[in-house]
């Protein structure tokens, strides 16, 4: 157990380091040379030589990134002398258009992401597992149709149609909930509630359809096997062989995909909280692209990918946890 | 919607559906069989219909707009009222003989005309999206199952590492920060890059089992060399899994294309796309719906008749493995 953990950690630092390289060098080595954009449009190639050294990007491309990866973990000085600007860890350089450091951006937007993805996810979980062991006790019948007919709009429908279509039906012509606003829990929960649910309907409404899918194939699935037909048999109550038998194996893959789902939020939430002008990390990416912030798009990546890498980890470590079989699969 | 790597896992495991007619219980044997079974399916047919619909417009985009008589790039101040700040004049956005489906508010571009070649860029991005991503998967996938070790090991890695990617964000990255004369082409690429792995995993354990097999051993006896036996042996069974996962690969893509041109990545402004053209409705949507309902439906509708094929396909290919 000792080692497979060790093992796991191991790998995972090697896939983050590749993370760090891969955007670096997509940031500061093959896009046009960040120096140029900031100095804008009165530039002198002296002030591009200033600018280029204090960012450090005179240096040989290995000094480059150690210096980078080195400021993720312990800080760094951008400039030298008298007018070095401390860069505290885990430093993601600064804003081009604002000069604020990306981390304070990013930890200033993360509540309001997180309430909406922590809400999705639970949306999502209910809602699919719900309607998919629906699905599944039905099965064949009306119920169960009517179910495959949503999960396929539901996988379909593209999020900012969704988020519009919503937005025009129930904000403007009905009038029902409240054009979205990132609301405090403490000052309003009610109100609260309600500016956050189509947020939350949007970005889950596809996860949601993908769980209904697999809660139903995998129930169905399980329900089918031996041993569920050698518990009824003993004469155990449906409802003890649904709980202990079938329901157990059945959901197990479900957290597995949950993890990485959850990890990998950040993507959708990009496109929900433009659509609805929450002001979260998304919707500091999408508006870090239009004015091409290149930090804040790198800063937003580097935490991204941190958050699918660690997730990944965690799915990997519950899963062990879970399911026994796995345990004992991997030794190699 | 899109993009979700775990869309794929859940089709793997979907379990099959049992059909009230007794004929079509039967699995079907042979290619016009399985075509007919497919025939019967009204939904198959509905999607299929309206896909054609979508790639015959995008083919004839020059001949439709001849017809409608606005070009997707022609301005018409006649058509917006700029006392209303640029509203489109008359009912739904302007929708009347002279404009099919309205015009856009501002500048007062016909939609219907922006919608057909919308489809041009959907269509295009996406198939050949489809198809890199199908090559290398298949390639990839091939090679690393058939000769395993060192190069199975590589390429497992690089799969691996790829799909623990946050695939969107980084699209988003590196079309942010590459400078791209043509757009589209690295669209493909960019979208390609990161889909491989999905398919070329399944291939690679396929491959695997199959080479496993009496067929391929009988092969190998005979003589035949590895390429003889990957391209005539292996492959020709490998083609009905392909068939299926690039199906359902499609709606990924179309929805992939239109979400990063909605984020202002994907294709450039003039020419027309449908996520970009939903992206430019949003600041109207209170008072103009119909400007982001046409390419909003329109895409939609694209992407739930890929799946909804896909998804079918899947299950005639599934009752047509069974019987062997």
């Amino acid at each position: 157990m000792i080692r497979f953990l060790v093992n796991r950690l191991l790998g995972m630092a090697v896939v983050l380091l590749l993370v760090c390289l891969f955007t670096y060098v997509i940031f500061f080595v093959l896009s046009p040379d960040p120096a140029v954009q900031i100095c804008g449009k009165n530039c002198t190639p002296e002030a591009i030589d200033r600018i280029r050294a204090n960012l450090g990007l005179d240096e040989p491309f290995r000094t480059q990134f150690w210096t980078f990866l080195t400021g993720l973990f312990a800080g760094r000085a951008y400039g030298t002398g008298a007018n070095a600007i401390e860069c505290a860890a885990p430093c993601l350089g600064y804003s081009f258009q604002t000069s604020q450091p990306v981390t304070d951006m990013i930890l200033q937007r993360l509540p309001v992401s997180a309430t909406v993805a922590v809400g999705a996810a639970v949306l999502w979980l209910l809602a699919g597992v719900a309607a998919g062991l629906l699905s599944a006790v039905k099965e064949g019948r009306f119920a169960d149709r009517f179910i495959a007919g949503l999960t396929l709009t539901g996988m379909s429908v593209p999020n900012y149609v969704l988020a519009l279509s919503l937005q025009f039906l129930l904000v403007v012509t009905l009038g029902w909930l409240p054009f979205p606003q990132a609301v405090p829990f403490a000052e309003d929960p009610g109100q609260w509630f309600l500016n956050f649910l189509m947020p939350w309907t949007v970005l889950s409404i596809g996860a949601a359809a993908v769980y209904t899918r697999l809660t139903r194939a995998n129930v169905i699935e399980t329900l089918q096997e031996n041993y569920v037909r050698t518990a009824r048999a003993k004469g155990l109550s449906p409802g003890l062989v649904w709980r202990r038998h079938a329901l157990r194996p059945a959901l197990t893959p479900i957290v597995t995909i949950f993890g990485m789902d959850f990890a990998g939020l950040l993507g959708g939430a990009l496109i929900t909280e433009t659509v609805f002008g929450l002001n979260g990390v998304g919707k500091l990416a999408a508006d870090s692209i239009t004015k091409n912030d290149q930090p804040v798009i790198m800063g937003v990546t580097l935490l991204a990918a941190f958050l699918v890498v660690v997730g990944n980890m965690v799915v990997d470590l519950l899963y062990t946890a879970i399911d026994p079989r796995v345990r004992v699969g991997s030794a190699t | 919607m899109t993009f979700t790597p775990t869309e794929l896992e859940a089709e793997g495991a979907a379990g099959g559906e049992p059909t009230g007619d007794p004929a079509s219980a039967r699995p079907p044997r042979s290619g016009r069989r399985l075509a007919r079974a497919f025939l019967r399916d009204r939904a198959a047919v509905a999607c299929s219909a309206y896909i054609l619909v979508v790639v015959l417009m995008a083919l004839a985009a020059p001949l439709l707009v001849e017809l409608s008589g606005h070009g997707p790039l022609e301005f018409d101040q006649a058509a917006v009222d700029s006392d209303l700040g640029g509203l489109p004049i008359g009912w739904g956005g302007g929708i009347g003989a002279d404009h099919w489906f309205g015009v856009e508010p501002g500048n007062g571009r016909d939609i219907f005309a922006r919608i057909v070649y919308g489809a041009r860029v959907s269509m295009t991005i996406a198939l050949l999206a489809t198809a890199l991503t199908s090559v290398l998967g298949v390639v990839f996938g091939l090679v690393a199952g058939y000769f395993g070790g060192r190069v199975d090991m590589v390429i497992s890695r690089v799969m691996e590492f790829l799909m623990a990617f946050p695939a969107l964000i980084f699209m988003i990255a590196v079309l942010s920060a590459l400078p791209a004369e043509n757009r589209q082409a690295l669209l493909v690429v960019v979208i390609s890059f990161f889909g491989w792995p999905y398919l070329a995993r399944i291939v690679r354990g396929q491959t695997m089992t199959l080479k496993q097999r009496e067929f391929v051993e009988s092969a190998k006896a005979s003589g035949a060399s590895s390429a003889q036996i990957i391209f005539k042996e292996i492959l020709p069974n490998l083609s009905s899994t392909i068939i299926v996962m690039t199906t359902l690969a499609v709606p990924g893509y179309v929805g992939t294309e239109a979400g990063l041109s909605f984020l202002g990545v994907g294709v450039v402004p003039p020419t027309p796309s449908w996520g970009q053209m939903i992206a430019s409705s949003v600041p109207w949507y209170a008072v103009d719906p119909a400007y982001f309902l046409f390419p909003g439906a329109f895409l939609f509708l694209l992407v739930l008749s890929f799946t909804v094929l896909g998804d079918r396909i899947k299950k005639i290919a599934e009752s047509g493995e069974a019987r062997s």
